[in-house]
């Protein structure tokens, strides 16, 4: 097998479960170098319990997790924190740290990782503000001061200051307006490409996934239930997927309703 | 016969997920001590914590410790007055609040203010995810946000404790002086002459393992809250109420070790 063959992120038989409820139950996925997938799937199927999974924010039950083909869940401490280090991540809700100011907050991998002075990475910051769409006079307030709309681009920022080799979005236009949630998808989509990262996005939203995702993957009962091209999600031919991405009450799904 | 099974289960459990915490408390406890000596060091952060911890928490320890030295005074008054010399008195003020009462009362003060604080702050940045975005900036949660803590507690209290020592005495001498009619310049000498190094030595002894209690408790809980703000809310309640039980536990304990040997 070819370098070139090797996944960027490959996921294998992936398990965990939480008391007695499996969450996880033998998650597979691959993703290749330089592409993007979006994951979608309905609430609380373990989506953001598969990104933390790979971010060694949660320890799985089982499977194996490799980045560059190498198992970091078998790795000693030391290189699983290196392999984990070039991933960047924006939480579902932000996860600013509010007793910073939004400039301390995008600089804050900066110094943490890079060893840069604060000078530079403040002005970094200052830069990848600037990507995001808000002016430097922005950094020097404080996230509570911020729309929801502002602290989603503060938390963008924030994940791709350092420039990782791989990103994950969690749900990165949920509770946006539909224009600014195409903003927000465009700025991913562009420093996606622009840097050539990987990138796993969550979404809900089908137009959103259209934009970001060069394939896309379907989590139901803790496993991918279906996997192809982004283009293809809406005609999958699939009538779990279908029923999801075309929000029908009738089909596979059965919400779980108790009054 | 399944009742009793039943109650035998439900102890074993209890007593199982007591261990389960003690253990959990201890593995943390040592993990925050490690990290406060390996680098990278947070001085800001120390700073900040130092700051919130003992200075701002100056006014109502110094509070506590005035009221407690005047009613110290106040009582054996009544008490002691018939049989003893007023000497007495500033002796007793004297050491009951360098040994006890300036370590115990400042030890609670600082449970409520600091151990809560501490335990809603780090409990909400569980809750909002700060502290798993922290691990993926490369930042150790452990040394960044506990480190510097437990450090401010166990050098924040026994500045706070010399303080309330001496507040504590002047609010023993005010009340001798000016309600009871004492000699102030006899009382201040039989107040010296009271304090052996031994009894200021042990108050600040009791209160460097309370700053660490009080800090560890408050970091703890906070670290370990889950839930929204319910849970945030639930993790300063068993901060406060593990800090003070613990502060009044090592009190005797530590006064059983030194002073009946
Ligand atoms: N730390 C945890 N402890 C216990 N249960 C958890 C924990 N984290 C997640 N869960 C459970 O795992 C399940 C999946 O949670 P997750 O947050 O991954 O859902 P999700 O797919 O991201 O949903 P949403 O789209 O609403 O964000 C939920 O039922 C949740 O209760
Ligand atoms: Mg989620």
């Amino acid at each position: 097998m070819s370098a070139a063959d090797i996944p960027k992120i490959r996921i294998r038989g992936l398990r965990k479960a939480f008391g007695s409820k499996p969450v996880l139950d033998g998650v597979d996925l691959d993703v290749a170098a330089g592409t993007s997938m979006v994951v979608i799937g309905g609430s609380g199927t373990g989506k953001s319990v598969l990104l933390k999974c790979i971010l060694g924010l949660i320890e799985p039950d089982a499977g194996r997790i490799e980045i560059d083909g190498q198992d970091i869940l078998t790795l000693g401490r030391r290189a699983r924190q290196d392999a984990r280090a070039e991933i960047g991540m924006l939480f579902q809700n932000g996860a600013l740290f509010d007793s910073m100011t939004v400039r301390d907050n995008v600089a804050f991998g900066l110094i943490a990782r890079h060893q840069s002075s604060r000078a530079a990475a403040h002005q970094k910051a200052d830069t990848v503000l600037g990507q995001v769409g808000l002016a430097p006079s922005v950094g020097d307030l404080s996230p509570s001061e911020l729309s929801g709309g502002m602290q989603k681009r503060v938390a963008l920022a924030r994940a791709i200051a350092s420039e990782p080799a791989i990103m994950f979005f969690d749900e990165p236009t949920t509770g946006l307006d539909p224009i600014m949630g195409a903003v927000i998808d465009g700025l991913i989509v562009d420093c996606v490409k622009r840097l050539g990262s990987t990138a796993i996005a969550i979404t809900h939203d089908m137009a959103s996934s259209q934009r970001i995702g060069d394939r896309a993957a379907m989590l139901h009962k803790g496993r991918i239930i279906w996997e192809g091209p982004a283009a293809q999600i809406l005609e999958s031919g699939n009538p779990i997927v279908d029923q999801f991405t075309h929000g029908r009450r009738e089909g596979p799904i059965q919400m779980e309703l108790r009054r | 016969m399944n009742a009793i099974l039943n109650v035998v289960a439900t102890i074993g459990r209890g007593a199982i997920a007591c261990c389960r915490s003690a253990g959990a408390l201890a593995i943390f406890a040592v993990e925050g001590l490690i990290h406060i000596f390996l680098p990278p060091y947070y001085p800001r952060l120390f700073g900040r914590a130092i700051f919130g911890m003992g200075f701002l928490s100056l006014p109502v320890v110094a509070l506590t410790a005035i009221f407690a030295g005047m009613v110290i005074a106040l009582q054996s008054y009544t008490g002691f007055a018939r049989y003893a010399a007023q000497s007495q008195i500033a002796t007793i003020v004297a050491l009951s609040v360098t040994r006890e009462l300036g370590p115990v009362l400042a030890g609670l003060m600082m449970a409520g203010r600091a151990g809560a604080a501490m335990a809603a702050e780090l409990g909400t940045m569980r809750v909002t995810d700060q502290i798993d975005a922290l691990q993926t900036l490369s930042t150790k949660p452990m040394k960044y946000l506990v480190a510097p803590r437990l450090l401010a507690g166990i050098v924040a209290m026994p500045i706070l404790v010399i303080i309330a020592d001496i507040l504590g005495v002047l609010g023993g001498f005010i009340v001798s002086t000016v309600k009871l009619g004492f000699n102030g310049q006899t009382y201040i000498q039989d107040s010296l002459a009271a304090l052996h190094t031994g009894d200021v030595t042990l108050g600040l002894a009791k209160a460097v393992v309370f700053g660490f209690i009080i800090a560890l408790s408050g970091c703890f809980h906070g670290y370990r809250s889950r839930g929204g703000a319910e849970g945030v809310g639930s993790a300063t309640t068993s901060a406060v109420v593990m800090a003070s039980v613990l502060v009044l536990a090592l009190d005797y304990g530590m006064t059983e070790v030194f002073f009946t040997r």
